[in-house]
């Protein structure tokens, strides 16, 4: 039986959705791997299957509502067959999460310490006065002043940038192998952006512990990430080292995603290049490539691009692109057409 | 807290003062505006076959020829300071809190309320229990399973429940339970708790029951509703992600947002049940605050009437100050001030 040769070992994970429309395929067919120490980016837009996979991790879809297949080895351990009661006790301790908006995602009638205490002590048989030290300790880590004090605080009495730290202590406390932060900084301003992904970049240094960001947010990406999973669809369309991706894309979706994205050290007076058109329905997948009717290129791929759907092929070491342009015509394309759009913009 | 507290009591007693003026306006200054005179009000108080000669004492005797202000002013104070009612025959004292005096009965108002309230009491206490635990233990396995085969059952057995009057229900429990089956008391009957709690009880279940299942139906579609939206809100993902077992989400963090508006509900329904519950009491004979009402209604005995009116506002307005304290003791976001 296999047990992945990777600390995290995601293979062919499938996460559906039986709906009164058809079959929602959030997630189709995805693997990738990571190690203890390593930051992945799953980047893309709403609605590509990014957080679906992370809840997925966790173990945390319905099975009532969700039909769920492939393997996440977790250190040796498939969370998707294994007993839900094996999976919630690696929750939190083993895997942790941390959520976009942490104002909605703490419980409002609870302390910031009662909740970090609830977290710690699910997993640790200790007595409340320990948990509670070590609930003041891991504010004091993720840099909440006097935290003595303010762990007697309602979510509600914190400011945004410190109920993110306290979310972040929240799900460190048990020193988990495994972090997942979705969205960790969109629903924060920009200063206190930097001082979180600052944060979490430093934490993840101290616990060595395999992280992912899931984000539609290329910086956050380019901040931390050492590799980085581009989805759409539900499905990875190129994945690779994170300064391959930012240096030589290959897949069309990857340039328009950098195209979108504002940058400091362009003009300011340059305009984004969005994509054209919206993500598309995951009951009605188009047929072919996903991407498609979206794609510029398409004409130049004779037809295939819609009828079949394109592999995802390793277009050099470490580097996996799907799509149906030959490699002499994306490096062409990049090196001539966007590159130097995105510089001169 | 304190000057929240202090301020709130203040609104109490100034709403207690309008509920005040309203009730003595209903009973002595629109029959006033709808024609009637200071005769024809004294009239009820000296029965039918009086003369022109005793109607004209009676207005006397209960100032009906004073200005409506003055009028208003001696029953208000009577409540502070007690009064003394000329029944025509002799002077009877009427000591602070005097809520008035009924002439039919010959006796102050408030005795006769001190005594019904015990019965009142049980049943609205006794009752609220029944319902609050039925009700949202109900509301909460529907929200769990809902679409099931139990949520389906227990919603409709619910809106049965909202729909059905207490004066039905009661009556086909009465049929059932008491004569038909005789596992229960046939109503009429009180005992006294501090006398004979299993009596006390063995009286009272009935009504208890009937009363309950109105309400529990109510505060299971409530529990309902309010689990469904909490148990999708995302400290419900977070709860577990941290691990907890899927019974301490659902209580700790599930239920214990969902039960803020339950508790606001409770507490206004209580009250409202404590003034008296006018059906309950009147299907199963209990002589409680409601039935005295009712009583006084059939008797034309505006006194008793008016007192029950102005307690049973007194409860509501109690019963509103405590929500209003323990809703920030329940939910830490209302700061009070």
């Amino acid at each position: 039986m296999p047990t992945g040769d990777s600390f995290l070992d995601v293979r062919d994970l499938k996460i559906h959705f039986p709906t009164d429309d058809g079959l929602v395929k959030s997630v189709d067919g995805l693997s990738f791997t990571l190690e203890r120490g390593r930051t992945l980016g799953i980047v893309g837009e709403s609605g590509s299957g990014k957080s679906v996979t992370s809840l997925g991790i966790l173990g945390l879809h319905n099975k009532r509502n969700a039909q769920v297949s492939g393997e996440i080895w977790l250190d040796g351990t498939d969370i998707v067959s294994a007993s839900p009661e094996t999976v919630r006790k690696m929750r939190g301790r083993r895997m942790a999460m941390i959520f976009q908006d942490p104002l909605s995602a703490m419980h409002p009638f609870y302390t910031v310490g009662a909740q970090i205490i609830e977290a710690y002590r699910v997993h640790n048989d200790v007595s409340k006065a320990v948990a509670r030290k070590h609930a003041i300790d891991m504010l004091g880590k993720v840099g909440i002043p006097q935290p003595a004090r303010r762990v007697d605080d309602y979510p509600h009495q914190f400011s945004g940038g410190m109920r993110q730290r306290a979310m972040i202590a929240m799900a460190l406390s048990c020193d988990p192998e495994l972090l997942i932060a979705d969205e960790p900084t969109t629903a924060l301003d920009v200063t206190v952006q930097a001082q979180i992904l600052d944060l979490m970049r430093t934490l993840q240094q101290e616990f060595n512990s395999a992280l992912i960001i899931i984000t539609h947010d290329l910086g956050v990406v380019a901040e931390l990430a050492d590799d980085v999973l581009v989805m759409y669809a539900g499905k990875c369309v190129e994945y690779g080292p994170a300064t391959t991706l930012f240096e030589d894309p290959e897949h069309p979706y990857t340039w328009g995603l950098l195209g979108s994205m504002p940058r400091l050290d362009r003009q300011i007076a340059a305009r984004l290049l969005p994509i054209a058109g919206t993500p598309p329905s995951l009951i009605n997948v188009p047929a072919g490539c996903a991407f498609h009717p979206r794609c510029a290129y398409e004409p130049l791929t004779g037809g295939r691009g819609r009828s079949t759907v394109p592999e995802l092929v390793e277009a050099d070491r470490g580097h996996l692109v799907r799509c149906h342009l030959s490699r002499a015509q994306r490096r062409r394309i990049w090196a001539d057409e966007i590159k130097p759009k995105l510089e001169a913009s | 807290m304190v000057t929240f507290i202090i301020r709130r009591l203040f609104g109490a007693v100034l709403t207690l003062i309008v509920v005040s003026m309203i009730t003595f306006a209903i009973f002595y200054l629109v029959p006033r505006w709808a024609g009637g005179s200071a005769d024809s009000l004294a009239s009820r108080y000296v029965g039918r076959t009086a003369n022109a000669e005793q109607v004209a004492q009676a207005v006397r005797a209960l100032g009906l020829d004073k200005p409506i202000y003055e009028q208003y002013w001696n029953w208000l104070s009577a409540i502070f300071v007690g009064t003394d009612f000329n029944t025509g025959t002799s002077i009877q004292h009427c000591p602070a809190p005097c809520l008035g005096y009924s002439f039919i009965g010959r006796n102050p108002v408030w005795p006769d309320l001190l005594d019904r309230l015990p019965v009142t009491a049980s049943l609205a206490f006794g009752a609220a229990i029944i319902w609050l635990i039925s009700g949202v233990a109900v509301g909460v396995l529907s929200a769990l399973r809902r679409g099931s085969f139990f949520d389906r059952a227990a919603m409709g057995i619910a809106l049965g429940g909202v729909s059905l009057p207490i004066f039905f229900t009661g009556i086909v429990a009465l049929v059932i339970f008491s004569y038909g089956l005789g596992w229960t008391a046939p109503g009429g009957a009180y005992t006294p708790v501090e006398h004979n709690p299993a009596e006390w009880a063995y009286d009272l279940i009935l009504p208890w029951v009937t009363l309950a299942l109105l309400f529990a139906a109510a505060y299971a579609r409530l529990t309902r509703a309010g689990m469904l939206e909490t148990m999708g809100e995302d400290y419900i993902r977070t709860a577990r992600a941290k691990g907890l077992v899927e019974r301490t989400v659902v209580t700790r963090h599930g239920l214990r947002a969902a039960l803020t508006p339950i508790v606001t509900i409770f507490g206004l329904d209580v009250g409202l049940l404590l003034g008296g519950a006018v059906l309950t009491e009147s299907t199963f004979s209990l002589p409680g605050l409601g039935k005295y009402a009712i009583d006084g209604i059939f008797a034309n005995d505006i006194p008793k009437v008016m007192g029950v009116t102005l307690f049973a506002a007194a409860f509501v307005v109690i019963a509103n100050l405590i929500v209003d304290v323990l809703y920030a003791v329940i939910d830490p976001r209302v700061r009070l001030g």
